[in-house]
């Protein structure tokens, strides 16, 4: 899937540019504000902190983490949807992190998104035809007539019927409305689609269906995807890499297949070790990981390494010291795990417990 | 899910080029229904709603006919019938042959001050309910949409001006200003777009937390595509249900000032004026507060009839509860 | 609560200030001539000039509204430019009557559009739910003064002329000196007021107890086995109320601050009828202070009515 069909065209050869975007030590804090009159600041939501990743021109990146760990977050903060705290956005080697909303327009043409809830992406007061129009109107490409061809291609292209050109949402099944999601993602010719858990609404009989539909997409017109998601096996089909993510902080990014084979983060093999499995044999005979506890807070993270007051193999040193997230012993450069102690392969983590004492874990 | 399954089957089936359509949309049915289409098939099956629909229109007509009815009924409506109008003391003449709903205390003809008060009675009621739902529209949209300053600043406005004793203080405007057609529409706007702006506001903010503002956000739509393009269709329908509640009001508040003699100025008639000047006659001429007063009546019970229809019609879960 | 209270408070008073600037601001822009108004047309220059001087108007509208400003924290409303009456006194005779006129009304309203809205709610599409949805809709569309002058023809003029004299027309007599007669005289206006304004009561009593009595918990309460009158009366009502005491607050307030119209027509020396004497005699003072007075009703009632709805819905909190 990584193979790119227009290789020759749309992979530069020289490494800073194969960078489709670069983000530096992203930080995104959400202020909690009260006040009678004056709104004071309470305390902030930690979304994203200190996220380093870069996403390369024709693949396809998987972000993995559970609910709130802040990948869309991040992902909100690429298309310049929130603008960063702290750190840096590159696209296509320029820093869009600070530019103003006319400065960002022409780059919003060749980033697109695709959202989560079919329902609630497409506005129900308007025909299909004129949503997945939208980009051309909004970036003033031709006059509606024009348009219309341009449309009804691009609902062929993501197998709708366009004869249904002037219909209107509500009268699409989930799965027809994510494609018309998707059309209107494609519209532009974007070079990067960000992906915001595009197929978790969906039924898992039509997830397949928009799942082969963007990687069709992709093999067609090199398009670089930023894929999140919080289910594993379906980032684990699709994506060439994968960033797993945990309060805010990426704690493993690996290939694919690497990851899969080798997970090394002590979260990561609690998120494989839940993911489901096709082969009932299989399933049966492993043995899950249960994680302790709630996920803590991102108002007040926990100190040192984030996953500490659930990690079963969590130490001391976990609780005043931040791993750095960098290629442990044994790993591939490409395999990166932000971990004092990497789980060895074979090692089975439901049988090991935390040695750190309790009252320091409470806090 | 298997619903979601059968149609996502057919779909493939006409992307391949089947000419089978999916068995839940009937063929040939391609252009799709807007909610306003079905709002407009729900209405018209409401029988009081349609019987009030073409009361206005007939209303309207008359309206808009005045000059050419009074002609064909043969008095102006300023006209004094000095012969056949008044009787020897000096009174109003009862309903006749001459004067089908009788004279008033100066001999005029009660049916043609009747039509031509229908006049101000509309161009009053609609062109200020106009008036108040643009600036409502315009102004809850802003504080919805822009929220922060903006909305705290707007929605002390909205405040200040629900807080108002409105029907004291348009009386107090009036008197300064002097009456007239003009200040009474500019007066009845100004104490009734503030009800409008709140219900948009609030609809405003809940609609500014939809995915598809974000959608429209990440593709480079600048704030009036955004507040014009995406939030107003959503929000229009409260609007529209609240424009037909709001004439009805209008009109009884400008038949109000007009009664307490802060209208449109004699003699030019109004219902309200018209039923002023019968206070002091309704002993002897009972014809004489009726008809304007019916006529009043009966165009703002079909503006409100109306109002419920469309409300019901636009609103599944009211007209469920009616339905019940 | 005291946080939201405080608040409350606060932005209550921002919205006084800004409705007694705003009136102030209108009067002195006005194009009349309040010293001519109260000398007559013989006066001479000398006269008004006296008149404006003792009135204050010579000054700047800053040092006029800083006056009137002091004098309000004294507690002190000004007098009136024609009588030189004390605008505290004015008031103090006619709150009475207003108060007299929107509290019994007010109890003819809530009794009889609740009562009506909870029949229509408990048999829909029965006949009385008919009735009751059609007298709403009437009491909507009717104009407060057309529903006066019904009353006068009907109630004063036809029962008189048949030698029942039992309503008189106007007037007003203090509960202090006689209340039967005070009640006597004020029962049309009471009916005009409740009947137009029970209307609203009579659909959002309906309109809620519908959506209640169709809640899951409704249904609990009844497999229960608790009788039909008393989940009605006991748990649908208690929660469908909550809409209504919202409406019935600003309602009330409303009145409070002159039912200018019905005032009128039955001759009642009441609050709205002094700001309308005032407003077309250009009292600014009188003006000023009945405005005041009715924008402080309503204020408080909403701040009121947002504490009752938390006593009365546990779900709501005040932040």
């Amino acid at each position: 899937m990584s193979v790119n069909v227009n290789e020759s065209t749309n992979r530069p050869t020289n490494d800073a540019s194969e960078m489709l975007v670069e983000i530096r030590d992203a930080v995104k804090y959400f202020p909690i504000k009260q006040g009678v009159v004056v709104k004071r600041e309470i305390g902030r939501v930690h979304a994203v902190e200190g996220v380093s990743l870069s996403v390369r021109r024709g693949e396809t990146l998987g972000l993995v983490g559970e609910t709130g760990c802040g990948k869309s977050t991040l992902a909100r903060c690429v298309t310049r949807l929130h603008s960063l705290t702290s750190g840096q956005i590159l696209f296509e080697g320029q820093d869009i992190t600070d530019l103003s909303r006319s400065r960002v327009r022409p780059y919003r043409r060749r980033m697109q998104m695709i959202f989560q809830d079919p329902y609630g992406s497409l506005n129900p007061r308007r025909r299909v035809g004129s949503i997945i129009g939208d980009p051309f109107a909004i970036h003033g490409e031709g006059d509606r007539d024009e348009r219309k061809p341009k449309v009804q291609e691009l609902m062929e292209l993501v197998g709708l019927n366009p004869e249904h050109y002037n219909r209107f949402p509500a009268e699409f099944s989930g799965g027809q409305r994510q494609r018309i999601g998707v059309a209107r993602a494609l519209a532009l010719k974007p070079s990067l689609i960000v992906a915001d858990e595009p197929v978790s609404a969906l039924d898992v009989s039509i997830q397949a269906q928009i799942i082969n539909l963007l990687d069709d997409l992709q093999q067609e017109f090199g398009l670089t995807y930023l894929f999140i998601s919080h289910d594993l096996s379906v980032v684990r089909h699709v994506s060439d890499r994968i960033a797993v993510m945990y309060l805010g902080q990426v704690v493993e990014l690996a290939d694919s297949e690497e990851l899969h084979n080798r997970p090394r983060h002590p979260y990561t093999n609690a998120l494989l070790s839940a993911a489901s499995v096709a082969d009932p044999d299989q399933a049966a005979a492993r043995q899950r990981i249960v994680l302790t506890g709630d996920v803590p807070s991102p108002v007040a993270p926990p100190t040192g390494c984030r996953f500490h007051p659930r990690c079963p193999k969590a130490q001391a040193i976990c609780v005043q010291e931040q791993p750095p997230l960098v290629a442990r012993a044994g790993d591939p450069d490409t395999h990166l795990t932000a971990c004092h102690f990497p789980v060895e392969p074979g090692e089975d983590l439901t049988r090991v417990t935390a040695t750190i004492p309790e009252e320091e874990r409470a806090e | 899910m298997s619903a979601d399954e059968t149609v996502a089957a057919s779909l493939t089936e006409t992307a391949t080029g089947s000419t089978a359509a999916p068995a839940v949309i009937p063929a040939g049915a391609i252009e799709g229904r807007s909610p306003w289409q079905l709002a407009w098939f729900i209405l018209r099956k409401d029988r009081a709603a349609m019987i009030s629909l073409g009361f206005i229109v007939f209303i309207a007509l008359v309206a808009i006919t005045a000059p050419l009815l009074a002609h064909w009924i043969g008095y102006g409506p300023t006209d004094q019938d000095r012969t056949n109008g008044i009787t020897v003391d000096g009174l109003p003449v009862a309903p006749n042959s001459q004067h089908l709903f009788g004279t008033d205390n100066l001999g005029r003809d009660i049916l043609v001050r009747t039509i031509y008060g229908t006049q101000v009675s509309l161009l009053v009621g609609v062109a200020s309910t106009l008036l108040a739902v643009a600036m409502g529209v315009l102004v809850g949209l802003a504080a919805g949409y822009f929220g922060s300053v903006v909305d705290s600043v707007l929605s002390r406005a909205m405040d200040v001006v629900l807080s108002f004793p409105f029907l004291l203080f348009a009386i107090a405007l009036v008197s300064i200003y002097g009456s007239g057609l003009g200040i009474s529409v500019f007066v009845i706007a100004f104490f009734t777009w503030a009800a409008v702006g709140r219900i948009v506001r609030g609809q405003t903010l809940s609609i500014r937390e939809k995915d598809y503002i974000e959608a429209a956000r990440s593709l480079g739509a600048g704030d009036m595509r955004i507040m014009f393009v995406d939030v107003l269709p959503n929000v229009l329908a409260p609007v529209i249900v609240y424009t037909t509640l709001l004439i009805p009001i209008a009109i009884v508040f400008e038949s109000t000032l007009s009664f307490l003699g802060l209208g449109v100025v004699p003699p030019t008639p109004t219902w309200g004026n018209m039923l002023s000047d019968s206070l002091d006659f309704y002993q002897v001429a009972w014809w004489f507060p009726l008809f304007p007063g019916l006529a009043l009546l009966l165009t703002t019970l079909a503006f409100n009839l109306l109002g419920d229809g469309v409300r019901d019609a636009l609103d599944p879960r009211a007209g469920r509860l009616s339905q019940d | 609560m005291l946080r939201f209270l405080l608040r409350r408070l606060l932005s209550g008073v921002l919205v006084l200030w800004l409705i007694s600037v705003f009136t102030f601001g209108l009067f002195f822009v006005a194009p009349g001539d309040v010293p001519r108004l109260i000398c007559g047309r013989l006066c001479t220059q000398t006269q008004i000039n006296l008149i404006t001087k003792q009135l204050g108007l010579d000054q700047p509208i800053l040092t006029q509204y800083w006056h009137f400003l002091d004098r309000l924290f004294h507690g002190d409303l000004g007098y009136s430019y024609y009588n030189s009456e004390s605008v505290n006194t004015l008031i103090g005779q006619a709150l009475p009557v207003t108060i007299s006129l929107a509290i019994g009304a007010a109890v003819l309203w809530l009794v009889g559009g609740v009562s009506i809205g909870v029949i229509s709610a408990v048999k829909p599409r029965s006949l009385l739910d008919r009735a009751g949805t059609i007298l709403a809709l009437i009491g909507l569309s009717m104009p407060s003064f057309l529903i006066g002058i019904l009353l006068l023809y009907f109630l004063f003029f036809l029962l008189t002329t048949h030698g029942m004299d039992w309503f008189p027309p106007s007037g007003y007599v203090p509960i202090t000196s006689d209340p039967v007669e005070w009640a006597h005289h004020l029962v049309m206006p009471w009916c005009a007021l409740a009947f137009i304004t029970a209307a609203t009561y009579i659909r959002l009593t309906r309109n809620q107890m519908l959506e209640v009595l169709g809640e899951d918990y409704i249904r609990t309460a009844r497999s229960k086995g608790i009788s039909r009158r008393r989940v009605t009366i006991r748990h649908a009502l208690r929660a469908a109320l909550t809409p209504v005491v919202t409406q019935f607050g600003i309602d009330l307030a409303t009145l409070l601050g002159g039912a200018i119209v019905t005032e009128q027509i039955f001759g009642l020396p009441g609050l709205g009828r002094l700001a309308v004497t005032s407003v077309v005699r250009q009292d600014q003072p009188v003006v000023i202070a009945t405005v005041l007075l009715a924008a402080v009703f309503i204020v408080l009632a909403n701040i009121v009515v947002d504490l009752l709805y938390a006593v009365l819905d546990p779900r709501v909190r005040l932040t």
